[in-house]
């Protein structure tokens, strides 16, 4: 059976990934959660079937391992108002990064989710809600519900154009 | 339009997402790379290398070295023939070719007359397989006539067979396809191109 070299997936689809992992998790959190995901899209690469739809797959795969790290998170991290001022490990350029995951992480997990499955993985909301679970209206509230609260604290914070 | 369009899809607000961390991205492959090896997922590891003969490309299954390709060989299909012939766990992985990319080395700087590697012989078959067991028996620096290799092989008239198996050596250089010549003493065919057949054959007289 043809299938293209695992490495075209990483080099197609990780940056998505990454970026996935990023909004619902946070920069700090969001490399743990791309390795645990790769590593098991390639253990259960071999099986998928050719005419899947491999973003899907691999935000599906990742949504499993961020809730992983959200209740592990939750186990071992005592609640806080606000976002330590962590250095910047994380590589990310620019510096209205830090408000922009600030204010997703103000985010109710779910709009999280879905502001991340649709508008950075570009999954429809048919999709997302596969993802999520729920109706694809709920998906698209979600994600609309999110990009309002959003627009809101990071254009306040005078980081968005 | 643009503002309204812009404002329900929210693109403006990731701009600062929308770039590829390719420092994050490198740091990232290198981790995924060393945990598919230990997991025992990594099925085809590969690099490339510069060499005297153009990049060549190593592959690697945890059996031992399985593909050495030259660049006319077009080194993306390559790969996708790795994936499809033996596992489309493919991740390029340079730690499990450091041996094979360090005798290369030596052995294009003159340093180096055979390859102690192991060697994954699954990409050929039959008759092709066994002619490629004979040719580490050339000596360094000499050459054997595609008759003679088939008369050691068994088939003293499978000359034709012989320059197949020649042409289709999952390892060239590694394997040395490239000290079988012609009867009549002329060069004949080579996976690299003639040129590399002659510059190895150089490289390894002058030695």
């Amino acid at each position: 059976m043809r299938r293209q070299p695992f490495e075209a997936v990483v080099a197609e689809h990780g940056p998505t990934v990454l970026r996935v992992c990023r909004a619902v998790l946070g920069p700090a959190a969001a490399e743990d959660a791309w390795s645990e995901t790769f590593l098991a899209a390639m253990q259960a690469y071999p099986g998928l079937p050719p005419d899947s739809n491999v973003e899907a797959w691999l935000v599906t795969i990742a949504h499993r391992k961020a809730i992983d790290q959200v209740r592990a998170g939750s186990r071992r991290a005592v609640p806080t108002d606000e976002l330590p001022e962590a250095p910047s490990t994380d590589g990310l350029p620019g510096g209205g990064d830090a408000d922009l995951w600030a204010a997703l992480k103000a985010l109710p997990l779910k709009q999280r989710q879905a502001v991340a499955y649709h508008h950075l993985a570009g999954l429809p909301y048919a999709e997302v809600a596969g993802v999520l679970g729920g109706s694809p209206e709920a998906a698209r509230r979600a994600a609309a519900d999110g990009i309002a609260a959003l627009r809101k604290r990071y254009t306040t914070t005078g980081a968005a154009r | 339009m643009m503002t309204a369009r812009t404002k329900q899809t929210g693109g403006d607000l990731f701009a600062a997402l929308s770039e590829v961390d390719t420092d994050a991205q490198a740091r990232l492959h290198e981790r995924l790379a060393l945990a598919a090896d230990e997991a025992g997922i990594l099925d085809v590891a590969y690099r490339t290398v510069d060499s005297p003969v153009g990049a060549l490309l190593l592959a690697a299954t945890e059996r031992g070295l399985v593909r050495v390709a030259y660049a006319r060989e077009d080194h993306d299909a390559v790969l996708d023939q790795l994936a499809t012939r033996v596992s489309p766990r493919v991740l390029r992985a340079p730690a499990r070719l450091d041996t094979a990319a360090r005798e290369l080395d030596e052995y294009f700087a003159g340093r180096r007359d055979a390859f102690d590697l192991p060697l994954d012989l699954q990409l050929a078959h039959g008759f092709r397989r066994t002619v490629l067991t004979y040719l580490p028996g050339i000596g360094y620096g000499t050459t054997a006539s595609y008759a003679a290799v088939a008369a050691a092989a068994g088939s003293p008239r499978a000359m034709r067979a012989v320059g197949t198996a020649c042409a289709t050596n999952p390892l060239p250089v590694v394997v040395p396809c490239h000290r079988v010549t012609r009867s009549d003493g002329t060069l004949g065919q080579y996976v690299g191109g003639a040129d590399a057949k002659r510059a190895l054959q150089t490289l390894e007289a002058a030695a």
